[in-house]
């Protein structure tokens, strides 16, 4: 699989680390327990298009959002995490 | 005997180029050109192997990879290599090889009694016959059937040959060369694209050069040869030849392994054996060709029985001279092979064709010939010896017998469809050529020629050339139309026949796994009926083949039993790799030292000259221990070294432990968030020790962290967990906190860092820097650190203590880090300093209760180590929340405390158990364990650190240390982790 770095270009997968979905954000500091366990244990795990976040560990370091077709390992996108100019 | 089965001219062999080899112990004799099969074949060698299960003797089936049977032992010693298809082994001088799975020899071999049992052999065997008792298995079953029933032997000696990784870019990848293959390569290259073209065999043509075909007036091979000069002399096409594409991945990956050296008897100094490529294409097309498939019938594997258009090409391409001839086709394809043979003036006795009507211009020129027609009819049986002698023949009821020593069959053919389903695609069942041909592709894939069941040779050459030519517009590349060649039209018909039902013998559905079809029979009585439930029980399609020319068959047989189409029964999904590819391939050059990086501090050469022993630490390589002469064992020198860092100074390298510089304006409220404790309000020039816990609640790391300026802070972190805590905290910043000014990056090579401790760590220090710093505990007190230039070399002083001693750690930029350790110790040498390593520096530790990898264990609490009170309550960290859960805050958890054994002559073992005294051991009972255990000189007894149930709660009581894996069983007293100054008195002298 190879994944569109908007830094480095297309790279393959094996340059990166995941962590799985990054559909939600992490719950501001007064968010009650229960909403901080959804977001630390809970994924959806779509068939389908799913957000995800690497880390492109042996390139530049950036955490990127790739949206990828769980059931295609297809990659529509791949943008920084931290969000600003693409 | 030399070549006695060789025609006197014509193939593509080069007799000026003779090769002697070595079959069984016997010297032969073959030509550049040859493949081992061909050249045994030349010299009359038919018998070449035994089978797997029944030990039956067996020959040369086909000419390519999908080969069942001619499985041999190639080279001898370390090179020795088992189980290799003598189909594909191209000949060399010197070329060695031997005949596998039989004993004492090929022509006679005693476990061909295996076929008396034969009833004991049918499908699903393994799992009936030896169920009971259990015990039996591994012991005496197993090592019985892997004797009887076994391939070859792989040497057990370290391969001397190197493998290669390598990847390639390009716009086009086409699989195959033949005509399908370079007409698309021709059209693709043409138009200016990049091209791979990668082909199995070591000469580019495929079919070409195995039948009789004109193109534009000239032969196969001419046409073939033109091709291969012009894509040579096109500056964006590479050829890669003896390469067979293996799997494809996601992205337009490709794996592909290229043999550099198989074709010579030893690699070239400098070269690989072998090359696994990675090829990332934007398209690519397959042009694989189809695979001819056997007809099931009795005897069908007897050696001198061969796929059609096999025996077409040992003929027509290796100028190999069969016997007395017989062919048995249900094809129109397979009256070639007739045609082909009469061409080269070999008797042909006679062609049984199943099917009722077949076109007269086919008959023809083989009646003409003088050879006997009979349709529909079958052969339903085969007879001989060590090789053919006879087939029986069912016609209008009546059997005849023919005399004849080789058999040729055509039953059909196969698409070779494997790649086109590795991203799981599902094959699609094609009526018209009876046979599953590609289904939905793989994203820029496409399939031209005999792949996609386009069997003439007119619609290889125009649908290669679309196929190319529509790769490369596709990518912007413009091609131009250019004019089909002229061929030939042919006779592509079949009537697919899967099983001579008349026959009496053993019918073979799968040569390799000898497996019949009785086999397929009992799968479906005894309910294995799906196609992938009929592969396990009865091993069909497994193996070196993969079921190249077995499979379609067995799955025919099963849909006839289940009353089905075989659209229907469907087949058995391919998985990479298409063909078998040696794992040392694969592992290429990441092997022994080079398995993964290894990184040497500064200081490691002159810890070698200095005696040291060396441990993995991560990646890195660490000082254990120093041994000084006369020193017998390492418990020696590690308490040496501790005693001297107690009593006077020692100096350890910590460069390993990862540093990561952290500046910028919210520097300080960034570790606040990723720490437990608080660092915005860390003065300037000082340290403190900091804990990170995981979102979910757990420690993830510690270390010290000073503050170098209001905006700069250098963080250290475990030697193990530096790249993990680097990329959390990336992860912290670019997702969590975007907004935050600060950035980080990792130091830890950049900077060579000593620890200097013990009484005399100040002495050593003021002997080594003069007058450019005051040292004094007032000037530069406990967790103070400074940044400062010392003989024009940049300097970072800490002082922080991990043994407890009056302590430092000195940095500099790693270039000077091995001077700075000679300097360190010859400043040292009149205050008796001693270097020390990872051992000592762990007794220290635990001496003084602080803990490290083995209560770092990623199930730690921070209230389990002791430490539950630096979490802030003023701030909002990692972790916070899920830390206060209950599970995590019950005061039952095993919390940390130190242990000395009641009898001090007794060792201790970390992973011991604890266990009340007096009560069985077991699960249940068990109340923590020991994470950490050294030697303590202090103490003068072995003393641990471990977590035990309410562990502070219960200091003075005793507990047994239960270690049955190593047989430990001790009776300890829970005691204070802290064994040494508890009050810390010596940090702050």
């Amino acid at each position: 699989m190879r994944i569109p770095c908007p830094f480095c270009g297309l790279r393959d997968s094996s340059e990166f680390v995941t962590i799985g979905e990054a559909s939600m954000s992490r719950p501001p500091a007064d968010a009650p327990e229960a909403q901080i366990f959804d977001y630390v244990y809970l994924r959806d795990n779509p068939a389908g298009v799913n957000q995800e976040l690497w880390y492109h560990a042996q390139g530049c370091r950036s955490w990127l959002k790739v949206a990828r077709d769980t059931r295609t390992h297809e990659i529509e996108s791949a943008v920084l995490a931290r969000g600003g100019a693409q | 005997m030399t070549n006695s089965q060789r025609l006197s001219s014509g193939g593509l062999i080069d007799r000026g180029k003779p090769l002697s080899f070595r079959f069984d112990g016997k010297t032969y004799r073959g030509f550049a050109g040859d493949t081992l099969a061909s050249a045994l074949l030349a010299n009359g060698v038919k018998l070449v192997g035994r089978s797997f299960k029944y030990h039956r003797p067996r020959g040369i089936f086909t000419t390519g990879a999908e080969e069942p049977n001619a499985l041999i032992t190639l080279r001898s010693g370390a090179r020795r290599e088992p189980n290799t298809k003598a189909t594909t082994v191209e000949l060399y001088g010197g070329l060695e090889a031997t005949s596998q799975n039989c004993w004492p020899s090929l022509d006679f071999d005693l476990q061909a009694v295996n076929q008396l049992f034969a009833p004991l052999f049918v499908g699903g065997f393994y799992y009936k016959t030896f169920m009971w008792p259990a015990a039996f298995w591994e012991k005496v079953y197993e090592p019985l059937i892997r004797r009887a029933a076994g391939l070859g032997a792989a040497s057990g000696l370290p391969d001397p040959d190197r493998y290669e990784h390598a990847t390639a870019y390009c716009d086009v990848l086409i699989i195959g060369a033949g005509p399908a293959g370079l007409s698309a390569a021709l059209a693709a290259g043409r138009a200016g694209a990049r091209v791979i073209l990668c082909e199995e065999d070591f000469r580019l043509g495929g079919r070409l050069l195995a039948d009789h075909y004109q193109i534009d007036g000239e032969t196969g091979t001419q046409w073939a040869e033109q091709a291969e000069a012009e894509l040579t002399a096109l500056p964006e096409v590479r050829i890669f030849r003896r390469t067979s594409v293996f799997g494809v991945y996601d992205g337009g990956v490709y794996g592909a392994l290229e043999r550099v050296a198989d074709h010579l008897p030893q690699p070239p100094v400098h070269q690989p054996r072998q090359r696994v490529w990675q090829i990332v294409a934007r398209r690519a097309i397959t042009a694989m060709g189809a695979l001819e498939r056997p007809i099931v019938f009795g005897g069908n594997d007897r050696p001198g029985v061969m796929l059609a258009s096999a025996l077409r090409a040992y003929v027509n391409r290796f100028a190999v001279a069969p016997g007395r001839v017989a062919l048995f086709t249900t094809t129109d394809d397979g009256w070639k092979t007739a045609e082909d043979l009469i061409r080269a003036e070999i008797p042909i006795e006679i062609v049984i064709d199943p099917r009722a009507n077949v076109a007269e211009w086919l008959m023809k020129p083989i009646a003409r010939a003088g050879t006997r027609i009979l349709l529909d009819a079958v052969v339903t049986d085969t007879k001989g010896g060590r090789s053919l002698q006879a087939i029986e023949v069912l016609k209008s009821g009546s059997k005849l017998t023919f005399d004849v020593d080789t058999l040729a069959v055509s039953g059909g053919f196969n698409p070779q469809i494997g790649l086109s389903t590795h991203l799981g695609g599902r094959p699609r069942w094609s009526d018209e050529i009876g046979a599953f041909v590609p289904g939905e592709l793989p994203s820029g894939m496409a399939v031209a020629g005999a792949a996609a069941g386009q069997y003439k040779l007119a619609e290889c050459l125009a649908k290669g050339a679309a196929c190319g030519a529509v790769a490369a517009t596709d990518l912007g590349f413009s091609a131009s139309a250019q004019p089909a060649p002229r061929v030939a039209d042919e006779a592509i018909e079949v009537k697919p026949l899967w099983h001579v039902a008349q026959s009496r013998h053993k019918a073979f559905v799968d040569l390799q796994n000898d497996v019949t079809s009785k086999d397929v029979e009992i799968a479906h009585r005894e309910g294995f009926r799906a196609v992938e439930h009929l592969k396990r029980y009865t091993t069909l399609g497994m193996a070196t083949d993969q079921g190249k020319t077995s499979n379609i068959n067995g799955h025919a047989l099963m849909a006839d039993l289940v009353g089905r189409a075989v659209a229907e029964v469907g087949t058995t999904r391919t998985r990479p790799p298409h063909v078998p590819i040696a794992i040392g391939a694969l592992a290429g050059p990441h092997v022994g030292a080079h398995f993964k990086p290894t990184r040497y501090p500064a200081g490691h050469e002159w810890a070698l000259a200095n005696g040291a022993s060396m441990v993995d630490a991560g990646q890195w390589h660490r000082p254990r221990w120093f041994t000084k002469p006369g020193e017998k064992d390492w418990l020696e020198s590690v308490t040496r070294e501790a005693k001297t860092v107690r009593a006077a100074v020692g100096v350890c390298d910590v460069s390993t432990l990862g540093k990561i510089d952290i500046q910028g304006r919210d520097a300080g409220i960034f570790l606040d968030r990723v720490y437990v404790n608080m660092f915005s309000s860390l003065a300037v020039g000082k340290a403190r020790y900091g804990l990170m816990l995981r979102e979910d609640g757990f420690v993830l790391d510690d270390g010290t962290t000073a503050r170098l300026a209001s905006d700069h802070y250098v963080m250290s972190t475990t030697t193990g967990n530096a790249a993990k805590v680097m990329q959390h905290l990336e992860f912290c910043h670019q997702v969590h906190w975007p907004e935050l000014d600060v950035a980080m990056v990792s130091v830890t090579e950049q900077w060579t860092q000593y620890a200097v401790a013990g009484p005399k760590a100040r002495v050593l220090l003021q002997n080594l820097l003069g007058d450019a710093l005051d040292l004094s505990n007032e000037a530069f007190p406990y967790m103070a650190c400074v940044e400062f230039t010392w003989a024009n070399v940049p300097m970072r002083l800490f002082r922080l203590s991990f043994s407890g001693e009056l302590a430092y750690e000195i940095a500099v930029p790693a270039d000077y880090g091995e001077a700075l350790l000679r300097e360190l110790m010859r400043a040292g040498a009149s205050l008796g300093v001693a270097p020390y390593g990872t051992e000592a520096l762990g007794v220290l530790r635990i001496e003084k209760g602080h803990v490290s990898v083995g209560e770092l264990n990623g199930q730690t609490t921070a209230a389990d180590l002791g430490l539950g009170r630096m979490l802030s309550t003023k701030k909002d960290f990692i972790g916070r929340v899920l830390a206060r859960r209950p599970a995590l805050t019950d005061p039952e958890r095993p919390t940390l405390a130190g242990f000395k054994p009641v009898d001090s002559a007794q060792r201790l073992r970390s992973g011991a158990h604890f266990v009340p005294l007096g009560i069985t051991p077991s699960v249940e009972n068990g109340e923590g364990y020991m994470t950490s255990v050294a030697f303590s000189p202090h103490v003068g007894s072995w003393i641990g650190l471990g977590l035990i149930k309410r562990g502070p709660a219960r200091i003075g009581e005793r507990v047994r240390a239960y270690d049955p894996v190593r047989g430990g069983d001790v009776e300890v007293e829970i005691c204070s982790p802290v064994f040494v100054d508890p009050e810390g008195a010596r940090l702050h002298v």
